[in-house]
């Protein structure tokens, strides 16, 4: 009976269901990739350049590659760093954000100036520089460096929340009862805040998407990989705008955007959810 | 005093863990990239400049890294950050000295642009809740705010300055006139005009949300709703009332999203050949330019933290529980 209740509170969000389903459309292309394409991501058997037709809804590339194909299948590299990146900056954030509000003191100290560092320590400058001294071979690297630029932000919410949680009667009353500090702020305290954990788990997936995108915009990338963000550094090489393949460039940016906006509308619909006062 | 004393500890300590990590950062790294570079520039370079490389690298074998690091304070303090590779024979302190000003105008201009029209949207936005238009706005915040920024940079250079040719298409300002000083600025206009508005147009989504989002929550302050009781004018109670207060956090959110707007300009520079340091960089990084890539990384750090500091002091200015301790 709850979660049916919990389930028409969400669905009552216009901009939950929308961001869900364009989310939940999207895993859907990604997993039946293999289906949808009509080709490989990589065969260049095909006319160069061709415009969009039939049997090339998107048109082909310089190298006769089926641009269609490409897209389908960079959905699922794309949306994978997106909420990989999203899990690993959530789960980092929640760590150092709860364990620094919960103990205080000089532990708060210490861990509150580590997130005020990465926070004022420019993103996207620190992430060009690393990926421009290691050879990016997979999607491993992007996904390390954006993780350890992305956490901070969330950090420094999670803890502020966590300071005026630690305060009820609940919390008073598990300590009383003697359980590990660790029990409290992990099964005690953190179910209450999961709604700030997910916003924040949303919007770190969309910090990762475009960060990625920008990453392999200027072929810090594996170029090699397909990708949304690869697919735009291929047509911006091959000058698509100019020689009048501008669906090769509009439709894979057009889809970062839109899968950014998913996440951001779920971020915003759940920050709506949780915090009364913007609720109508 | 206390608050003053603890902000500048701060900025002190990031910029040095700032410095630190581009000093670390190409000794941590596999297969040290310095050796790739030096073997690349190996005969294209003089005897001078390949042993200065090797010292400022660590790729000196008889220093340990602590003497390394003491020599890398050094060069800091002198402001000798090497020479060029891409823009060789050029010091890199002279490369720098001559983008630094373009990228300053042209985020600082962006981010004063953004910051207006976004609060001022967002009070709007949330002044009117429940309108048609005021509604609309949200989605469209969000829309605005997840476009690839060097995305937006590439339609708009095809549409404005390749296609109707309103704009020039890279530069920024006309190189083959003999104007100097003012006389270039209507040049420079014209040329910042694109790069302006692709980052003021992504940048100002999230003013615009936090905005909106801090108004909605000041609306429901009794001070507010005593205001209206008391018969105020709404235009008053909404400006003078509401609307000081609720600019707080936006300036507290300064500081993330200053390191944002700067990643942003430096893929749109990228993209319209903007002579700032974004363009330098990718220069800097295609050719695996260490030197002027640390440098950059650098200055563009340090901009960002004393940004901030001043940011934090303006803070204190507006806020006087933050001034006296009491936040």
């Amino acid at each position: 009976m709850y979660s049916v209740r919990k389930l028409s509170f969400i669905l009552s969000n216009k901009k939950a269901v929308v961001g869900g389903c364009v989310l939940l459309f999207l895993v859907l292309v990604a997993i039946f990739a293999p289906v949808i394409a009509p080709y490989g991501p990589n065969e260049t058997r095909f006319f160069p350049s061709l415009p969009p037709s039939r049997e090339h809804l998107l048109g082909t590339t310089s190298l006769g590659q089926d641009i269609f194909s490409q897209v389908v299948w960079g959905t699922r590299l794309t949306l994978t760093v997106g909420l990989v990146t999203g899990s690993i900056c959530a789960f980092i954030s929640t760590t150092i954000g709860l364990v620094a509000g919960y103990f205080g003191g000089w532990v708060d100290e210490v861990l509150s100036l580590i997130t005020n560092v990465f926070l004022v320590l420019p993103g996207l400058p620190l992430m060009i520089i690393i990926a421009a001294y290691i050879t990016v071979q997979s999607v491993v690297p992007i996904i390390v460096v954006i993780s350890i630029t992305g956490w901070a932000w969330g950090a420094r919410v999670l803890r502020s929340q966590m300071l005026t949680l630690k305060s009820r009667d609940y919390v008073k009353a598990a300590i009383v009862a003697g359980e590990p500090p660790l029990r409290i702020i992990f099964v005690e305290i953190l179910p209450n805040m999961l709604g700030l954990i997910v916003a924040n788990f949303f919007g770190a997936a969309l910090y990762a998407v475009l960060s990625e995108a920008g990453l392999e915009f200027l072929g810090l990338g594996n170029v090699n990989a397909v990708t949304w963000g690869t697919i735009l550094y291929w047509a911006q090489n091959n000058q698509a705008m100019l020689l009048g393949q501008a669906q090769w460039m509009v439709v894979p940016g057009l889809l970062i955007a839109i899968l950014g906006m998913s996440f951001a509308l779920l971020n915003f619909a759940v920050d709506e959810m949780t915090n009364p006062r913007l609720r109508r | 005093m206390r608050y003053f004393v603890r902000r500048i500890g701060f900025l002190l300590f990031t910029a040095w863990a700032a410095l630190t990590i581009n000093f670390i950062l190409p000794h941590m790294m596999p297969g040290n990239p310095a050796q790739v570079m030096l073997a690349k520039f190996q005969g294209r370079l003089s005897p001078q400049a390949l042993s200065a490389l090797t010292e400022a690298f660590g790729l000196n074998m008889d220093k340990s890294l602590f003497m390394q690091y003491i020599d890398y304070w050094k060069r800091i303090f002198t402001g000798d950050f090497g020479i060029s590779l891409t823009y060789y024979p050029s010091r890199v302190i002279d490369v720098l000295a001559e983008s630094v000003p373009w990228t300053i105008g042209l985020v600082g201009c962006a981010t004063i642009i953004a910051f207006t029209l976004g609060t001022l949207l967002g009070i709007f936005s949330a002044w009117r809740r429940n309108s048609a238009l005021a509604d609309a706005l949200v989605p469209v915040a969000l829309f605005f705010n997840s476009i690839p920024y060097f995305w937006l940079s590439l339609l708009f250079l095809y549409l404005f300055a390749y296609y109707l040719g309103w704009f020039p298409l890279a530069g920024g300002y006309n190189i083959y006139t003999m104007a100097t000083g003012f006389a270039l600025l209507p040049s420079i206009i014209h040329h910042g005009v694109l790069p302006l508005s692709t980052i003021v147009i992504t940048a100002l989504g999230g003013w615009m949300l936090t905005m909106r989002n801090n108004m909605i929550s000041v609306r429901a302050d009794d001070y507010v709703a005593f205001a209206h009781a008391k018969g105020l004018p709404d235009r008053e109670i909404k400006y003078r009332y509401a609307a000081r207060n609720a600019i707080l956090p936006s300036i507290t959110g300064f500081s993330m999203s200053l390191g944002f707007v700067i990643g942003g300009s430096l893929l749109t520079e990228v993209v319209f050949s903007y002579p700032g340091l974004g363009y330098i960089l990718y220069q800097a990084v295609t050719s695996l330019d260490y030197p002027l890539m640390q440098a950059i990384f650098l200055f563009i750090s340090l901009g960002v933290l004393i940004a901030n500091f001043f940011t934090d002091m303006i803070y204190a200015l507006l806020d006087p529980r933050v001034r006296d301790g009491g936040v």
